[in-house]
């Protein structure tokens, strides 16, 4: 978790608003620092969260979450984590063949047409236990990202009905919050990952967009931050607001400046 | 004052907008973006067809109910019929909770009404729609609801359907929107700058020249619409008035001014090969005391000086 992006989202774990979906993407640059930003936030906020990770191991995210301060095996162990390994689980349900419906099932089927077992997937891993009393403040659904569900030959609307039902399990019936993400092709004209992101940016509360800095790589500034507030709950005459900062990823922090006030050029 | 009326006798300008979106019937295209959403809008129209008496019903396939009710007072709400799509559009869950047929069938449900009395369907959203729905299936849908009120030789008389469509534009190729825009009878592109919205109103009326304007506006929290004046040319988005101008020269440690003196120097300078008269007459007529120029040549040893002109054997 980064206290300076907390303080730009005006949040904290404590006072998070539910029920909202957030979007992450990048351009010309790896936004995988927001994934382990949110993981670590939703984990501090004491929720229950499901992440499905598609892209890097779980030793991964957990190596990049002890220097951010949370321990995800404690948290899968104590069962506040719920961690689906997409890399482990493709290989289990490609070469083996497994009685039960895996959440990647799609690999296996020719004609996979949608997301139904991932989604029934998430479903069980968040729905609410009855145990009494409640552990969990709320559950949280990451996905890490969705462009890979492209590239393994899942249509765009296939992936738009999975994100629809997610939400309204997640968000509306459960009053969660989602933070997913999704690559911008940019200049590649890919139009399923186009409509995609567009789809989900109309569905979205809140929208961080990592850019690469447009004039290239540079050593003390890794690139800038676009943060788009839409559909703000509270009065519809608040037009959307939108910001733009610049930042710099360290070993354990990343720190956020306004544009061309870098530390390394004042 | 029936309600319809009331409602109508609000602020002239403030209702002509909503009005002349909802006066022609058919379809009323809402295309707006990431940037300028149009769901306000949207439920803005919503809410005057609702205080104007109308029946509305709502197709909800993007947002909850909740969430597409929230804003609006109860006796609105009362009037609203919510057809929700949102929970489980595809039928995942396998109940027989939802509609059978989808958002489409309830779509064409509507078609077959027999009411007379006037009618506003809101779908939120065509882009979810279209997106699912073979584009030439929805239009045909479309047009058969737009267009009860103009069937001929229909024994009961049909009220006039409005159908209010939001659109992503950014969702959909050139095709299929430029198809729905040709259905169209009303078409509203949301646009906007430096945070004012606006509204690009392309009107169809049948056997007229199609009208088109801008309006900006914002929307109220109560969903009632504030037409506005858009934002004032002078205005421009980088000049901060706070931010006194500097004149660069005051502390230079060269002399970028002339004195007078120096100005009038530099003026009356003629220039090495400017051609002016006086140049061009010392040329013409020589000078007597000018002697002709001589060229003097020391030959040396390694010369060989051929008094032959090699340009004779040139037949010029």
């Amino acid at each position: 978790m980064f206290v300076e992006l907390n303080n730009l989202l005006n949040t904290t774990p404590d006072r998070a608003e539910q029920g909202k979906l957030t979007l992450l993407c990048d351009a010309k640059t790896d936004g995988s620092f927001l994934v382990h930003h949110f993981l670590s936030f939703y984990l501090k906020a004491n929720c229950k969260v499901c992440f499905v990770a598609l892209i890097q191991s779980f030793s991964h995210y957990s190596i990049v979450g002890q220097k951010l301060g949370v321990s995800l095996t404690m948290a899968r162990e104590r069962g506040q984590l719920v961690f689906l390994e997409g890399l482990k689980s493709a290989v289990d349900v490609v070469f083996q063949a497994q009685k039960e419906p895996q959440p990647l099932q799609f690999l296996r089927e020719a004609n996979a047409g949608n997301l139904k077992p991932l989604f029934e997937f998430v479903r069980e891993a968040l729905k609410p236990v009855d145990s009494g009393e409640a552990r969990w403040t709320y559950p949280v659904l990451l996905v890490d990202d969705l462009s890979v569900l492209l590239s393994l030959g899942m249509g765009a609307v296939a992936v738009l009905d999975f994100i629809h039902y997610c939400r309204a399990t997640v968000c509306w019936e459960l009053k969660g919050n989602m933070v997913v993400l999704v690559h911008d092709s940019g200049d590649a004209e890919d139009e399923e990952n186009d409509i995609l992101l567009n789809g989900l940016s109309h569905q979205s509360h809140l929208i961080l967009r990592a850019e690469g800095l447009a004039t290239g790589f540079c050593r003390d500034v890794h690139g800038q931050l676009r943060i788009l507030w839409r559909r703000p709950s509270q009065s519809t005459a608040q037009r959307d607001q939108s910001f733009t900062y610049q930042y710099k990823i360290q070993d354990k922090s990343v720190s956020f400046f306004a544009k061309g006030m870098s530390p390394a050029v004042l | 004052m029936t309600p319809s009326e009331g409602a109508r006798a609000g602020t002239g300008r403030e209702l002509e907008m909503l009005d002349s979106l909802l006066a022609l019937g058919g379809l009323v295209l809402l295309r707006d973006s990431v940037e300028w959403e149009g769901r306000s809008l949207l439920k803005a129209l919503v809410k005057k067809s609702a205080l104007c008496g109308e029946q509305v019903h709502i197709l909800g396939c993007e947002v909850s109910e909740e969430e597409f009710r929230e804003g609006f007072d109860s006796d609105i709400n009362n009037r609203l019929v919510y057809h929700d799509f949102f929970r489980d559009p595809l039928n995942w869950s396998k109940t027989e909770e939802a509609f059978p047929g989808g958002p489409l069938g309830a779509l064409r449900a509507m078609c077959k009404r027999t009411d007379p009395a006037p009618v506003t369907i809101a779908l939120d959203s065509l882009s979810w729609l279209l997106l699912r729905l073979p584009c030439t299936t929805l239009c045909q849908a479309l047009h058969a609801v737009s267009h009860q009120d103009s069937c001929p030789g229909d024994s009961s008389p049909v009220g006039k359907v409005s159908v209010l469509g939001l659109l992503h534009e950014e969702l959909h190729g050139p095709g299929p929107v430029g198809v729905l825009s040709s259905l169209a009878q009303t078409e509203v592109t949301l646009g906007g700058t430096m945070g004012h919205a606006s509204a690009h109103i392309l009107c169809r009326r049948p056997r007229q020249r199609p009208t088109d304007q801008t309006q900006w506006f914002s929307i109220l929290p109560d969903f009632s619409l504030d037409l506005q004046q858009g934002p004032s040319v002078e205005s421009q988005p980088y000049s901060d008035p706070h931010i006194p101008l500097v004149d660069p020269t005051t502390h230079l440690t060269f002399n970028l001014h002339l004195s007078k003196k120096e100005r009038e120097a530099r003026d009356s300078l003629t220039l090495p090969f400017q051609f002016s008269s006086e140049k061009q007459q010392a040329l013409l007529r020589p000078r007597p005391d000018q002697a002709t120029s001589h060229i003097f040549y020391e030959p040396d040893a390694y010369d060989d000086l051929d008094q032959e002109d090699p340009d004779d054997d040139l037949d010029i």
